[in-house]
């Protein structure tokens, strides 16, 4: 490995650094060393903790949404709970799973380490997001129990500011969150400038590093703009202010873009640390370095500019003008260039590599795989033409769920895989993993890949009942959705399991060339004996 | 940030945490930090910023005529006190980065008067138009705003102040939010202005340590810019 500078005094006669001593669990014990811990490692396992109960929430939500649509009118519940139903599955996955999903639950845990940094810049900030992050999710939950919300996890106007449900604690909430989002964006901001270890100059970090640096900047700069049109929504429902009410000169489309304006690089926030993830497994398990290294990096700062500006593409049917419209349709289709110079890239990176397929290589590939999918489907969605026809149809779910889940999730779950040795300090059971992927894999495909089909015969989404010829789709999606389940189960108990009854993984069970493979697994509290020097690329081999 | 040296009296020399190199290296940070907090700070205004030309670009001459019921003379007091209360945190900051700590408290001290002085004022406001039924939504009085206008205004048509009465609402949602949520701004950062007061009468600054009174400086300063263009936008449309 060549990154350590031989010369360094960390590193003496061109040896690996000493490692080993007492692992941050060890350093501190009872209930205190968690509740008031100041140490990213242990903030980013509580964040991560926080966001598997969440998604094991919003996951049942969503299985009794698909067991509710097995059969046309009522299955198992009524039309009011069902509207409830889905929106609390997309509030639950969109604000409390996917959005700190990678960056602060992994990113807490690995972007120091990536860094040979002690810590994240301001240790405070991050417990106090974390704890920002539980009070949204009290907030939540409180709404949940008092009557929940059934305007869909997007909040339109005028009927969220009509409807009798608990919008207010809900939109707390949101905004609570948007707050714990914005702190751990700027923390990330200021330690990847402030924290990096000798040597280690922007060009020579870590990918996962780049996307996390261009996921910071999206929620530092659109989340403001959600907490102010949630500002904005709790005024009308208070005070009946009129701003997004058409019947007192306002305007309800206007709240679309302002939610848009944030909700459109939100989608990015969610998915640009997926990409960080992938790009660490790629070169990790092809044993190569990245293919395009400095245009993997700068394109996530791409996505993230273009993020800004393509809004108006979930508003083509909202009234807008045809020239924005068409302007905004021009904007999307250039997102397709920085994401595409990615997946390029990545194909490319395993040209000739040898490659492992170990179960987080087997989740990449599964990403490169549904997130093409996801992404190509995007495109009929940001015609103008077609999206008139596609719009609030089944199509843009499962366009959503191929992106958001087959992307996001799949790039967290290799994640997860890769660096729970790290974490943990133990080594999962392989076979059960691999067997995890080929069922959440099949149950993906199963749930959503009808949707598809559903969607472009004109099955409109969010209805409650169906008409006859839809319903082979939607039973088909059901039973998908059991295996799903199914397989989101298999990975918890193959990752569980191994805390207990995993074996030993050593330092660096996977061969990986960026920093944390070079300290103990798990690290000690400051993560590193000795201060790390850089003296060259984060994927380089000898 | 370092509530360890807070106590003393007389800090030898401070100690950064322990996962900076030094503390310059904090206090940058730290300052990158509080630049990329102001951003989202005028991007949560921006929203607002956004809904005023929305609607002033939909009714100009609503927002014409509404705003004349706003106190041109209370609004340009409380214009200037912010002005001057700029000049004295900034000099603030720099008795503190001179280690002049009577300078420094004095400093702070004028300024936290004169965010407590805008408060003042803008209750004054407040009240004048929450009495007369000058509020948005559906607590506004559309007979108490044609009171208030022909009091004024004695030589509008009624036709005109009829047609006014009739949308100032919007406009009055617009006022309320945007210098409530200013307002806000101005309660925080009187409220950051007396955290760094009493450390700065503890002694907790030196020349080598003050970057929390730079770093309650730019979010001061920050608030005072956005009144800077709320004044005009809302007292000087006409």
């Amino acid at each position: 490995m060549t990154q350590l500078d031989p010369s360094s005094p960390a590193n003496p006669e061109g040896h690996t650094p000493p490692k080993g001593g007492v692992s941050f669990y060890q350093a501190a014990r009872g209930w205190k060393s968690w509740v008031f811990t100041l140490d990213h490692k242990r903030i980013g396992i509580m964040y991560l903790a926080s966001v598997l109960v969440a998604f094991l929430l919003g996951g049942i939500f969503a299985l009794l949404v698909r067991l509710e649509l097995l059969t046309p009118g009522k299955t198992i519940m009524s039309a009011e709970t069902y509207n409830r139903m889905f929106t609390l599955h997309g509030a639950v996955m969109v604000f409390l799973v996917i959005i700190p999903s990678i960056p602060a639950s992994l990113g807490n845990f690995i972007l120091p380490l990536q860094l040979g940094a002690k810590d994240v810049a301001f240790p405070r900030l991050n417990l106090l997001s974390y704890y920002l992050y539980v009070i949204g999710a009290v907030f939540a939950i409180y709404s949940m129990i008092t009557g929940a919300v059934d305007t869909g996890w997007t909040f339109y106007t005028p009927y969220s500011a009509l409807t009798p449900n608990s919008v207010i604690s809900m939109t707390l909430a949101v905004f609570i969150l948007g707050f714990s989002s914005i702190f751990t964006g700027i923390n990330f901001i200021v330690t990847i400038h402030a924290l990096r270890a000798p040597g280690l100059t922007f060009y020579r970090l870590p990918l996962f590093v780049w996307a996390l640096y261009a996921t910071a900047l999206m929620q530092v700069l659109a989340t403001p703009v959600l907490g102010i049109t949630l500002l904005l929504l709790i005024a009308e429902r208070v005070l009946k202010v009129g701003i997004f009410d058409p019947a007192m000169g306002g305007d309800p489309v206007l709240f679309q873009h302002f939610f848009w304006f944030y909700s459109h690089p939100a989608v990015y926030i969610m998915i640009v640390p997926g990409f960080g993830v992938i790009s660490e497994l790629i070169a990790t398990f092809c044993k190569k370095p990245i293919f395009g290294y400095r245009a993997v990096a700068l394109s996530s700062i791409g996505i993230a500019i273009i993020s800004f500006l393509v809004w108006g593409h979930h508003m083509f049917t909202s009234g807008q003008s045809v020239v924005a419209s068409m302007i905004f349709s021009f904007l999307t289709f250039l997102v397709a260039i920085p994401t595409a110079i990615k997946a390029f890239n990545w194909v490319a990176t395993m040209y000739k590599g040898s490659i492992w397929l170990a179960t987080p290589m087997l989740y990449a590939l599964a990403f490169l795989w549904v997130f093409t999918i996801g992404g190509l489907t995007g495109l009929f969605l940001s015609t103008t033409a077609t999206d008139v026809h596609l719009h609030d149809t089944y199509f843009v779910v499962a366009h959503f769920h191929y992106v958001m889940m087959g992307g996001t999730i799949f790039a967290f779950f290799g994640g997860l895989h890769y660096w729970w040795p790290k974490i943990t300090g133990r080594m999962y059971n392989e076979t059960l993993g691999k067997w995890s992927w080929v069922v959440t894999f099949i149950g993906f495909n199963m749930t959503f890949f009808v949707q598809f089909i559903m969607g472009a015969k004109g099955m409109p989404r969010r209805y409650y009942n169906y008409l006859p010829e839809f319903g082979p789709y939607h039973s088909f999606s059901t039973v998908g959705s059991w295996i799903l389940g199914l397989g989101f189960f298999l990975t918890a108990y193959c990752l569980l399991s191994a805390i207990w009854k995993g074996k030993k993984a050593g330092d660096n069970p996977w061969g990986g060339t960026t920093l944390e493979w070079h300290t103990s697994s798990p690290p000690p509290l400051e993560n590193f004996l000795t201060e790390p020097r850089v003296s060259g690329g984060p994927y380089d081999r000898t | 940030m370092s509530t360890h040296v807070m106590a003393q009296h007389h800090p030898a020399e401070y100690q950064p945490p322990h996962h900076f190199p030094s503390a310059r290296a904090e206090a940058e940070a730290s300052k990158v930090g509080m630049w990329l907090f102001l951003a989202t700070e005028v991007l949560l205004f921006a929203g607002l910023f956004c809904a005023y030309a929305a609607y002033k670009t939909l009714y100009p001459e609503i927002f014409k005529g509404a705003h004349k019921l706003l106190d041109l003379k209370w609004g340009a007091v409380n214009t200037m006190v912010l002005i001057f209360s700029s000049l004295t945190m900034a000099l603030a900051v720099r008795a503190a980065q001179l280690g002049q700590r009577l300078n420094t408290v004095k400093f702070l001290a004028i300024t936290w008067l004169c965010g407590a002085a805008f408060m003042g004022v803008k209750y004054i406001e407040y009240s004048h138009k929450i009495h007369v039924g000058l509020v948005p939504g559906q607590y506004y009085d559309m007979l108490g705003f044609t009171r208030e206008f022909l009091e004024k205004f004695p030589q509008t048509p009624m036709s005109e102040v009829e047609r006014l009465a009739r949308g100032a609402h919007l406009f009055y949602g617009v006022y309320f939010l945007m210098t409530g949520l200013h307002g806000l701004h101005v309660l925080i950062g009187m409220g950051a202005i007396g955290w760094v007061l009493v450390r700065a009468m503890r002694g907790a600054f030196s020349p080598k340590f003050y970057f929390p009174v730079e770093l309650v400086g730019l979010y001061w300063h920050l608030v005072d810019l956005i009144w800077i263009y709320l004044f005009p936008l809302l007292y000087l449309v006409g």
